[in-house]
């Protein structure tokens, strides 16, 4: 299979000689949905605005389904989609007109620019905001116009540069549900996030950069399987003892009646309840503390 | 992109710049009637009906085709800086800068946009001027030629402006300091004959002298220099700006890190 994104030794120097790329390497398969994570000024940023063609690469080698971005990067655009982290659409403009202009930047004539623009801004539910201008949107439907714009091409990589970033819960998750269709569909796409729970739930391949360099690249599946240890919080039916212990399992009382313990990831469930049995509490509910990619997350970059 | 699609990009950026002028006429096209209203009712018949002929002209007859350049000159710049500096500021340029289209695409549309209300302005100005002075053109192609290369050529310099200019005051300082202040020291109110030696001579490395000169030859067939040599210079001026700017796009100075 091609891959979608091939990215080789790609190195960034900016002229205040910050290296904000060390020589990354990934690979993006064809129908993938990609997670690039990693800290604040880490290089995802640069990384995107390298293959968004707005940050010139220092080095190294960019390949978009085989097409080598040094010979043809009019070729590779053709084919990547791109929804950046800051809104960048003139905020006086319709909204129709947006999604319709940039089809014309991308060679679409007008006619078939409108029948692209009305099938997405229906999807994202902003058909009926077509004549309104940009500025009159809230921020989420600012985000989902950006994303009307980049697929009225119909993109083979869609690239969401953190896509729900001050979005609420409700047009987060139907935002996922979109993005999830559009993958099944057959569109590759890479996201960046800071919300981990969106990436644990979405992709199914991950890298994480940090400091200019790649510190893992597997699948998400791989990656969690490496987390040893899960953390518990336990609602109590009785008060527990400030010095609370169980056995076999570390512990912190939270207050009267909340425990956090934390499971080694070969002991059993039915282990900890037996423990929690012998010292004579009763749990009511149970949850887990943080999502496990975040914990993973933390680990890798500590 | 085949040609097509380039051709494609290019109308939608064309009429992307058109509809924005059109869309705020009130500060595009409105002004500049305005305003040479006022310079034909002040300059040509207020005060020229007591300066008399110069050139062999009237003095209305005689302002009216450097006027015209006037007005030809501040649009076609003022479009494209306000514009491309407008798109840079809002970062709406990048949805350009990411697409495929070609860098030399890009300069033609917006060039093409400034242009196009660069003619616009003239068309109503010279309209304007009917009320005022009658108008025959002494050689066609050359005003339209000369009309032509001085849009290109001032429209290309408000790119190179937009392009470098970081606020807001950075694209008014050129036209407010260099562009109105030379278009009237370049012979639109007087024959370049009245000065002294030595500022005629100064006058010459003006070169919007060329463009007023230019043109006024092929509106009333008189110039205070050669024509030829002004039309050559002008060529000469829009291929290097030209050059230039796709220079600056090709860089992505300013515009890509």
């Amino acid at each position: 299979m091609t891959a979608a994104l091939s990215i080789r030794d790609l190195s960034k120097v900016y002229s205040n000689d910050v290296h904000a790329l060390r020589g990354i390497s990934l690979d993006v398969q064809e129908g993938d949905f990609f997670a690039l994570l990693g800290p604040n000024g880490a290089g995802k940023s640069t990384t995107i605005g390298i293959l968004f063609s707005l940050i010139n690469k220092s080095g190294g080698k960019v390949e978009v389904f085989g097409i080598d971005t040094d010979k043809d990067f009019p070729g590779a655009k053709k084919h990547i989609g791109i929804v950046p982290q800051e809104f960048n659409f003139n905020l006086f403009e319709k909204v129709e007109h947006i999604v319709v202009t940039q089809g014309g930047y991308y060679g679409l004539p007008a006619e078939l620019a409108k029948e692209r623009a009305e099938k997405y801004l229906r999807k994202l539910g902003l058909w009926e905001k077509r004549n309104d201008r940009a500025r009159e949107l809230s921020g989420g439907m600012k985000r989902r116009l950006m994303i009307a714009r980049a697929l009225v091409h119909e993109p083979r990589l869609l690239i969401l540069d953190e896509p729900t970033a001050g979005v609420d819960i409700e047009m987060r998750r139907s935002m996922w549900e979109f993005l999830k269709e559009l993958n099944a569909a057959g569109t590759t796409i890479i996201l960046t996030t800071h919300y981990l729970e969106e990436a644990e739930s979405l992709c199914r391949n991950i890298a994480i950069i940090d400091e200019g360099s790649i510190v893992h690249h597997s699948s998400m599946r791989e990656l969690l399987r490496q987390l040893h240890t899960e953390m518990f919080i336990l609602d109590t039916r009785q008060e527990v003892d400030q010095d609370v212990e169980i056995p076999g399992f570390p512990c912190k009382r939270v207050d009267a009646h909340t425990l956090e313990v934390v499971k080694d990831k070969d002991q059993d469930v039915n282990e900890l309840f037996a423990a929690l049995s012998q010292q004579g509490i009763d749990i009511a509910s149970m949850r887990n503390k943080a999502n496990r990619l975040e914990e993973m997350f933390v680990s890798l970059l500590s | 992109m085949n040609s097509y699609e380039k051709w494609v990009a290019f109308q939608t950026i064309l009429v992307k710049e058109v509809r924005r002028y059109l869309r705020i006429w009130p500060q595009t096209l409105l002004p500049p009637a305005i305003t040479m209203t006022l310079y034909f009712v002040i300059f040509g018949a207020l005060i020229g009906s007591r300066i008399g002929e110069m050139g062999g002209f009237s003095y209305m007859q005689f302002v009216v085709p450097g006027l015209i350049m006037m007005a030809v000159v501040t649009n076609s710049y003022s479009n494209v800086v306000s514009s491309f500096f407008g798109a840079k500021f809002n970062h709406s340029v990048e949805e350009l800068l990411v697409s495929p289209v070609p860098n030399w695409v890009i300069l033609a549309g917006y060039i093409t946009g400034g242009v196009s209300r660069g003619l616009a302005v003239a068309v109503i100005v010279t309209c304007l001027s009917l009320f005022f002075s009658d108008l025959s053109i002494h050689n066609l192609p050359l005003t339209v030629g000369i009309v032509l290369l001085t849009s290109v050529l001032f429209a290309l310099f408000g790119f190179i402006n937009a392009v470098f200019a970081n606020n807001f005051d950075d694209i008014s300082i050129v036209p407010t300091f260099v562009l109105t202040p030379l278009t009237y020291l370049g012979g639109v109110f007087y024959s370049m004959e009245l000065l002294p030696d030595f500022w005629e001579n100064v006058s010459r490395l003006n070169p919007l002298v060329y463009v007023v000169n230019g043109f006024r030859y092929g509106v009333l067939g008189v110039s205070d220099v050669d024509v030829s040599f002004a039309f050559g210079m002008l060529a000469l001026f829009t291929a290097v700006a030209f050059g230039y700017c796709m220079h600056l796009l090709n860089t992505g100075k300013r515009l890509r890190q």
